[in-house]
């Protein structure tokens, strides 16, 4: 008995379930295969769900999506040993509806897209894994699963496994994912009340607050860390690149830092009391621009992590995995219409179609940056603790007049980076934002 | 041969919290799962119609998302999966229960006759092990719980004979089908779905039943309102205030530790070393 | 409790929760005597002294129930009964009743309470009070408590509030059966304390039978295979235990276990993975869906303490935890923590009660 359906997807993160959800909406036969028990099994963080990307498909998501607050204020912190100096942008215009982002547990988001999924009519099949894709010639034509008789076939194939995609790499249609083109995050989510949440943080109900953080938490290497507000629990957590944590001097471990993070004088004092939930470890991909693989070929279409879709600057990647999910779904329905065969030269129209869209054109103008940060470390080490001192001179009154803090403080900027140092780390900062 | 397997939908008390303020059980987040023990009853009811043919049905009320979990029995083999789901019986205690689940087989026997009824042990939620017996009175058939194992099963003569756990050993029980059993678990390994099944499995209509489907007879005996307990009061349990004396090791004074241990420990309790030491004359 | 509290589910179901007139006369607290082969099931005393609490405070008379073959010593039972604080026994003999099974049981206690219209009735939560309570309380129409850890008498309503464990004992819930009688629950064996004895009480045997021919009933007895390792692994009932977790890594690191148990004369016992992994058998498994313990001693190693394990043994006298976790759960209900490498204090702790209780039981020698 040999199975065939229009599509087949695998995974259903946010990518998988895009590129599903807007198949089985055409009215096309789609088989999605996920190897969790569940769809957001292997997903238990808490993350930023950026509305957009979600209304395109599903334009009433607000409806009975699991969303945990939308987010009023984002701060940005730059984090010396005892202290952080900071920009807060809050704005009633995020307290209108509809708002733009959401802070969501993804276990719970991922199921509500999928039920979403299946309700489009689409077959879900979870607690099994894709081994294999099935070749005829150079044709990609089904996958082979980690079940007996588990041979199905598809007129395309839609990639949406994740970041390291294994299979993309057995077919050779990518090489070794690089250390230096991936964070490893860790994260935990912390229990606490929902008032505690909204005296702490400043907030009102369903109101949210987001923390970016560089600096004095990476212990040296290139990264970041954060905090959000859920409703009632906090997710925190801290990622660096992964080659930066084998080659770090201290051998520091993801898990040792993100303990250390939670000890910050300034942190500390937010998640006291905070309760453990959950704890997880997970890739990014961070090569950025340079970094994207090859995404359309016979029969087939990378999508999401899988294809390195992750704008790290913004820490944007679920709703860049749904756009190149749907997009994705949307080029092979187009394809499909116009009677065309699933070759290469067929879906070569998905990474063209991508290129006009914000996903090809940020990661474009952020080409640079992942090169840059690399190579110069100062930006997570020596910034960050000068900001800081200049800060606390600034800030401390002891007689000393302002003119001579300031001279101070210009002199201690000198020391650390030397003036060319400085106006070279402007200049590449300035070139990776442009 | 027509059976029917009784599963309930739980959270997996695994990975349940308690919220540390207000003592609620945090739900949100906690996966559903078939419950554990009736993954065995499933099991050995598709162990009997691969021996003896006929069909496998199984049956959960619960709220409508326990669907997933009947969808999971299909993809091991069930033939027919009905979902009894309505308001009315929300609320119910184990006698609701028993009585909702117990009309709803008596109409699936009216679709075909059913020779035995399956459940599990208990679920890990209710905890109860209460429906089973439940179900077996108010159908009228004969009761086997803790059946470690089914020794023979003659369908012409109608009679069955298995080995039920009992206090201090096994009973050898012969009774007459229909039969209701309770399975005990461990008592068999799941078999693992192919793909085939777990594809029709995702594509399988679940027959979901209200009240009236499940000829329910007396609403009066559905729900809360059929329900003899009454929940008066949820808590946390009392967090002892009184928190363990610690005691340090370092490899070297893992002696003195132990010495330490003891001293306290009988000093307290003298009464247990009293015990020890007239053991060791004895 | 206040009445408000217990009104509340009412409101929402729009059920009665009065006591009908005719079920008033309900009076009195049975316990169900489960034997088996001329010996009584502890756990039918330990509900004996629950339930002699509950008569107390209801002003009510205790009744043991005994149902049983022609031969069985039931008066005998009886006796004993009345020592551990039974007022009156119900003895139902008939042949059918020699060996357990549902059916006649069923009718035969059933038939008893209609008669004799109990208000509370205590069944242990085995595989025969489980079994014959659920089946009873069905037929009865009445609401049915499992696994209950505590029972009192509601102030207010009179009615038993019986307490259990759910979710796993992550959480408690007290339950009451208002507007039904009896109310039923079941305990499971060594929750309840062991009452003391007074062989010098005694009581009314009220004698009975069962009208039920042997060729009425459908299920046959056909054998009974006894355990040959449970018999010999009485975990339930044991003085002392050692307890090994998944800490303890290895199944070979097990006999460190083992070695303490035995300088102790001490029962194993092990958490469930253990079990699932095969390196003890089940018999030995403590917690919710294994055996609650109530020991003196309680030695547990390399235990986390998760809540369906210590569900099983918080009710020892003393716990003692080793783990090499200072923030393992378990620490917050053990009354002494080591904290250390199980695989090292073990040997040492084995080492160390050995060498105490040789030079103690020296000493006493020459004391004496
Ligand atoms: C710590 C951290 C914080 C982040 N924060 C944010 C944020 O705040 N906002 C944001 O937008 N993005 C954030 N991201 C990025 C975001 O999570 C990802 O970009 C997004 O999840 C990618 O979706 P995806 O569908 O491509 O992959 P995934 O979500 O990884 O889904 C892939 C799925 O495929 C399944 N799978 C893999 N292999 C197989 C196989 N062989 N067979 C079957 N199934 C398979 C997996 O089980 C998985 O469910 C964060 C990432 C991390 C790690
Ligand atoms: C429905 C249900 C019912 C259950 N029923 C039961 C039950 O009846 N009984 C039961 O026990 N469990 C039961 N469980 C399982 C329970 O939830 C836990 O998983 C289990 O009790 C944990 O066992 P553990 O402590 O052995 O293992 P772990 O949780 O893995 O803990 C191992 C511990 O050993 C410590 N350790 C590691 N190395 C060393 C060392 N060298 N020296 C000292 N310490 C060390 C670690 O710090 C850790 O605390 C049930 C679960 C469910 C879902
Ligand atoms: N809502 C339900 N739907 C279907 N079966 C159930 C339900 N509740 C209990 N059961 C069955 O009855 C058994 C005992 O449950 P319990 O009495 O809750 O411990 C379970 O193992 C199930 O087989």
């Amino acid at each position: 008995m040999k199975e065939k359906f229009d599509a087949i997807v695998v995974g259903a993160g946010p990518a998988g379930n895009a590129a599903a959800y807007t198949l089985a909406k055409a009215g096309l036969s789609v088989l999605q295969i996920e190897r969790g028990e569940y769809p957001g099994s292997k997903n238990v963080q808490g993350a930023i769900l950026y509305s957009d990307a979600l209304e395109k498909m599903i334009p009433d998501f607000r409806e009975d999506a699991p969303l945990e607050r939308h987010v009023i204020e984002q701060r940005q912190w730059v984090l010396s040993k005892d202290s952080y100096v900071g920009a807060h942008y809050r704005s009633d215009a995020f307290n209108h509806e509809p708002y733009n982002r959401y802070t969501i547990i993804r276990a719970q988001f991922d199921k509500w897209f999928s039920s979403k999924v299946r309700e489009a009519g689409a077959l879900v099949i979870c607690e099994t894994t894709v081994d294999h894709l099935i070749m005829d010639g150079e044709q990609v034509v089904g996958v082979q699963c980690d079940r007996e008789h588990g041979d199905v076939y598809a007129d395309v194939v839609i990639l949406a496994d994740g970041v390291n995609s294994v299979l993309a790499r057995k077919a050779g249609f990518h090489g070794e994912i690089e250390a230096a083109n991936v964070a490893l995050a860790v994260k935990e989510i912390l229990f606490m009340p929902e008032e505690t949440i909204q005296e702490r943080f400043n907030i009102g109900e369903e109101e949210g607050v987001v923390i970016e953080m560089i600096g004095s938490i990476t212990d040296g290497m290139m990264g970041t860390g954060f905090l959000y507000t859920n409703k009632e629990s906090l997710t925190i957590g801290v990622g660096c690149m992964l080659s930066d944590f084998k080659t770090s001097p201290n051998r520091t471990s993801p898990y040792a830092m993100l303990e250390q993070m939670k000890r910050h004088p300034s942190i500390a004092p937010l998640i006291a009391g905070g309760e453990m939930k959950e704890y997880c470890a997970h890739l990014i991909p961070e090569g950025g621009y340079r970094a994207v693989p090859k995404v359309a070929g016979n029969g087939w279409m990378i999508a999401g992590d899988s294809g390195g879709f992750v704008n790290a600057v913004h820490r944007e990647g679920s709703n860049l995995a749904m756009t190149t999910g749907r997009v994705a779904a949307e080029t092979y329905i187009e394809a499909r219409a116009a009677g065309k065969p699933m070759t290469e030269a067929t879906l070569r129209a998905y990474p063209e179609k991508l290129k006009n869209s914000f996903v090809m054109k940020d990661l474009h103008k952020y080409r640079d940056m992942p090169q840059i940060f690399h190579h110069n470390k100062q930006f997570f080490t020596t910034y960050p603790d000068l900001v800081n001192d200049a800060a606390r001179t600034m800030l401390t009154v002891d007689g000393v007049d302002k003119k001579t803090k300031e001279k101070a403080v210009m002199s201690s900027f000198r020391k650390a980076r030397g003036l060319p140092g400085m106006f070279g780390d402007a200049f590449k900062f300035w070139r990776a934002v442009r | 041969m027509h059976i029917v397997v009784c599963i309930k939908q739980v959270p997996d008390s695994a990975q349940i919290r308690v919220h540390p303020v207000t003592n609620t059980i945090m739900r949100q987040g906690v996966p559903a799962i078939v419950n554990p023990y009736d993954l065995f009853a499933l099991e050995e009811a598709l162990r009997l119609k691969d021996r003896f043919g006929g069909r496998v049905t199984v049956l959960c009320m619960g709220p409508p998302q326990a669907e997933d979990s009947l969808r999971k029995c299909v993809s091991f083999g069930a033939d027919d999966a009905i979902l009894v789901t309505d308001r009315a019986f929300a609320g119910a205690d184990t006698l609701a229960t028993s009585y909702a689940l117990a009309s709803a087989i008596r109409q699936i026997g009216r679709e075909q006759a059913v020779d035995l009824v399956f459940t599990g042990k208990q679920t890990v939620d209710g905890d109860t092990a209460q429906v089973g017996p439940g179900i077996a009175k108010r159908l009228g058939l004969q009761l086997l719980t803790y059946v470690s194992r089914i020794v023979e099963l003659d369908m012409d003569a109608k009679k069955i004979v298995i080995e039920r756990r009992a206090e201090g050993g096994v009973q050898v029980l012969r009774t007459a089908v229909p039969c209701l059993i309770t399975m005990l678990e461990n008592t068999n390994e799941l078999r693992f779905a192919s793909m085939p099944s777990m594809i029709n499995a995702a594509r399988v209509p679940i027959r979901r039943w209200n009240k009236d489907d499940a000829g329910i007879e007396d609403i009066e005996k559905i729900g809360l309102k059929g329900s003899p307990t009454v929940v008066s009061k949820v808590f946390g349990p009392t967090p002892r205030t009184e928190k363990a004396e610690m005691l340090a090791v370092e490899e070297s004074s893992l002696r003195d530790v132990s010495l330490n241990l003891i001293q306290r420990l009988f000093t307290r309790h003298p009464g247990l070393e009293q015990q020890l030491l007239e053991r060791s004359d004895a | 409790m206040n009445q408000a509290t217990v009104k509340r589910p009412a409101g929402r179901g729009g059920r009665n929760l009065e006591l009908p007139e005719h079920l008033k006369r309900y009076k009195g607290v049975w316990v169900f005597i489960e034997h088996d082969r001329g010996h009584v099931h502890q756990v039918s005393w330990e509900l004996m002294g629950a339930a002699r609490q509950l008569a107390d405070t209801l002003g009510a008379e205790v009744a043991g129930v005994l149902m049983g073959g022609p031969d069985e010593p039931l008066e005998t039972f009886a006796q004993e009964a009345f020592g551990y604080g039974a007022d009156l026994c119900y003895v139902t003999r008939a042949p059918v009743l020699a060996g357990y099974r549902n059916e006649p049981f069923t009718r035969g206690l059933t038939e008893l309470v209609n008669t004799y219209q109990p208000e509370i009735m205590l069944l242990g939560a085995t595989t025969m009070g489980r079994d014959l309570a659920g089946s009873v309380a069905t037929t009865l129409q009445t609401g049915l408590t499992a696994d209950c850890t505590e029972l009192n008498i509601d102030p207010t309503s009179r009615a038993l509030a019986a307490t259990r464990p759910t979710f796993g004992g992550s959480l408690l819930c007290t339950i009451m059966t208002l507007a039904y009688r009896p109310q039923m629950a079941t305990v499971r064996p060594r929750v309840m304390p062991m009452p003391k004895k007074d062989a010098t009480r005694s009581g009314r045997i009220i004698e009975g039978t069962l009208d039920l021919a042997e060729s009425e009933i459908v299920t046959k007895l056909l054998d009974f295979i006894p355990d040959a390792s449970s018999n010999k692994i009485n975990l339930a009932y044991a003085d002392i235990i050692v307890s090994g977790g998944k800490g303890m890594k290895k199944p070979e690191n097990f006999e460190l276990i083992w070695n303490l148990a035995r300088v102790l004369g001490a029962e194993v016992g092990a958490t469930r993975p253990v079990v699932q992994a095969g390196w003890v058998e089940a018999e030995r498994q403590v917690g919710q869906t294994g055996k609650t313990v109530r020991p003196k001693l309680y030695i547990a190693a390399g235990i986390s303490g998760a809540i369906q394990h210590r569900v099983g043994m918080e009710g020892a006298d003393a716990i003692v935890a080793i783990n090499s976790d200072p923030n393992a759960p378990i620490f917050d209900f053990a009354h002494y923590g080591i904290v250390g490498n199980a695989m090292t204090v073990l040997p040492a702790l084995t080492e160390a009660f050995r060498a105490h209780l040789a030079a103690r039981s020296a000493g006493g020698v020459v004391a004496a």
